[in-house]
């Protein structure tokens, strides 16, 4: 199945005609993309046209139809690969982030690790690389250490040295933080934990819609992310492993498509990747995150990330010179993403977040599932703002704009 | 401006003031019922302490940190129950809720808590309003104060 065809266009105002639901929208300045993208008429097109001409079980039948869907799905696999520049064998699908990390707790945290032995997270994580971990601890006895988190929104580095012992099993970082928008340097974690033997897990479900993703270079064995974040269906994620690491893991769900041999009383398994695809998996989902992921790659990964960069800069420099009152978080100078965490006075983030929605600006407010992270920044919630590859210039300045209002009808109660 | 008068609808004065400068707000050393409320996906807390006989609401506080809504609308609240019976702290919960989730129009016997009336029209927030006021049913059920059906 081919894909609809479409323009290589560059501005962002070009690229919003491409997303129905924001050309609906006019009013709407839509700044929770870290939490879910908006998504491409391609994407939803694609999706449709699946159960419109292809749909059919697959890895089954012996139909045409069922060879056809097996064919589609399968280069989505081949996409997806390419679009973080692995082999298309150590392309997983799952349902997301969240599902990719609970798989390598459990395959192979669950099978490894013993009492004493240590995990290693940092305390910016996001709760689906916290809570996992905390499970397979339960019932292993294995500990959990961080990474601090210094007063500039960056790991404190040295500490590593410190932390990473022989006892340290496994290092799972974030890669890009959801909340601080901190670029972690994945690629000297990784290497560290390598010199004490460490396997390397890497959260992506903030770098992979925004960044050029290469897993090699990060020198990761694992690398989970969502589809959803990156202008794709929900259901569907991704989680990238070094086949040999790949090999080692045993299955995290039992059932069809997964085994080799089955008798009433055991079985034996496949090959990854087809090892951890048990029952029938989201295949419209994939196909259509595959769209999204060529989507991306015909913009070009440099230039989304090129772009955020610059709202971020953009956003920051008005909030610093306009908008005294607003406490932003994060760190500065470069390599900083297109998150923006801020507090308003003492006016709680929720009803930051409610006054600006009266204006068209739909921000999230909260703890950005990082309870950890706030209790170190010492406030109990943020308003976040964050942009895509369809958020603008002149997003960013109503955005402002409508700050200042919310700040003026608060300007008593700051 | 329409939008703009939500917002006034909302965030009236009292709210806001009940919100910087909450009544009753503190430890209550002589609570013999303590109630933790929270919304965990918005991270608010509300922490109830009351002193009671199982009858009669004698004194109670609270704690806790959150947005406007939700800390003023506990703050007006333990001003309008204390010194209540239970059945009459539990009617007015009924109104309370009637109003914010429903959409009905405040009773006289609400009072202040009138200021309220605005959050039923923003869905996202209802939660807010009556964080403090679950709490509240749940001291009653740790009282023994509950009517039976309430109760099952």
């Amino acid at each position: 199945m081919g894909y609809p065809k479409f323009m290589a266009i560059v501005t962002p105002q070009a690229i919003r005609q491409d997303f129905p639901l924001l050309m609906q929208r006019p009013d709407l300045v839509y700044l929770n993309s870290a939490a879910t993208s908006q998504k491409p008429e391609v994407v939803i097109e694609t999706i449709s046209r699946y159960y419109r001409e292809l749909n059919a079980s697959i890895h089954r039948g012996a139909y045409t139809l069922s060879v056809q869907a097996s064919e589609a799905y399968e280069q989505a696999r081949h996409t997806l690969a390419r679009f973080i520049g692995a082999d298309e064998r150590e392309v997983i699908f799952v349902r997301n982030t969240t599902e990719a990390l609970n798989l390598v707790a459990y395959a192979w945290g669950l099978r490894n690790l013993r009492p004493g032995d240590e995990i290693l997270l940092t305390e910016m994580e996001h709760h689906a690389n916290l809570v996992p971990w905390h499970l397979i601890c339960e019932r292993t006895g294995a500990r959990i250490k961080a990474i601090p988190l210094g007063p500039d929104g960056r790991l404190e580095l040295e500490a590593l040295h410190t932390l990473l012992t022989q006892r340290v099993k496994l290092v799972s970082v974030m890669h890009v933080s959801n909340v601080l928008g901190t670029v972690n340097p994945v690629a000297e974690i990784a290497q560290a934990a390598k010199a004490v033997g460490a396997l390397v897990v890497v959260d992506g479900a903030q770098s992979a819609p925004h960044m050029p993703i290469d897993v090699r270079a990060l020198g990761a064995d694992f690398y989970a992310f969502s589809g959803h974040k990156m202008l794709g269906p929900t259901g569907v994620g991704v989680l990238w492993g070094r086949y040999e690491a790949l090999e080692t893991l045993a299955p995290f769900l039992g059932g069809g498509s997964m085994i080799r041999e089955v008798y009433v009383e055991r079985s034996t398994y496949a090959a990854p990747p087809q090892r951890f695809e048990a029952g029938t998996p989201a295949v419209a989902e994939a196909i259509g995150l595959a769209a999204a992921a060529e989507y991306l790659m015909n913009l070009g990964m440099d230039r989304v990330w090129q772009h955020e960069l610059e709202l971020a800069a953009y956003a920051l420099k008005r909030l610093d010179e306009e908008l005294p009152e607003v406490r932003t978080f994060g760190p500065r100078g470069p390599g900083r993403g297109g998150v923006i965490p801020f507090v308003l006075g003492d006016i709680h983030a929720h009803d930051v977040a409610t006054a600006l929605d009266q204006y068209g600006i739909a921000v999230r407010a909260g703890h950005h599932c990082a309870q950890p992270l706030h209790r170190k920044l010492g406030v109990p919630a943020t308003v976040r703002a964050s942009f895509y590859v369809y958020t603008t210039l002149e997003d960013i300045d109503r955005f402002i704009e409508a700050l200042k209002k919310v700040r003026d009808f608060f300007k008593d109660w700051l | 401006m329409v939008l703009m008068s939500l917002l006034e609808e909302l965030y009236k004065e009292i709210i806001l003031r009940h919100y910087k400068s909450p009544h009753n707000y503190g430890p209550l050393d002589s609570a013999n019922v303590r109630v933790m409320g929270d919304n965990p996906s918005c991270g608010d807390q509300i922490e109830l302490m009351v002193l009671t006989d199982g009858e009669r609401i004698a004194d109670l506080r609270f704690r806790g940190q959150g947005c406007a809504i939700s800390q003023a609308s506990a703050s007006l609240m333990t001003d309008l129950v204390k010194g209540k019976s239970w059945l009459e702290a539990l009617a007015l919960e009924q109104q309370f809720k009637a109003m914010v989730v429903d959409g009905a129009a405040p009773t006289p016997e609400l009072g202040d808590l009138a200021a309220l009336s605005g959050v039923h029209k923003l869905a996202a927030r209802v939660k807010c309003a009556t964080l403090a006021w679950n709490a509240l049913e749940q001291a009653a059920s740790r009282a023994g104060a509950l009517p039976r059906e309430v109760r099952e």
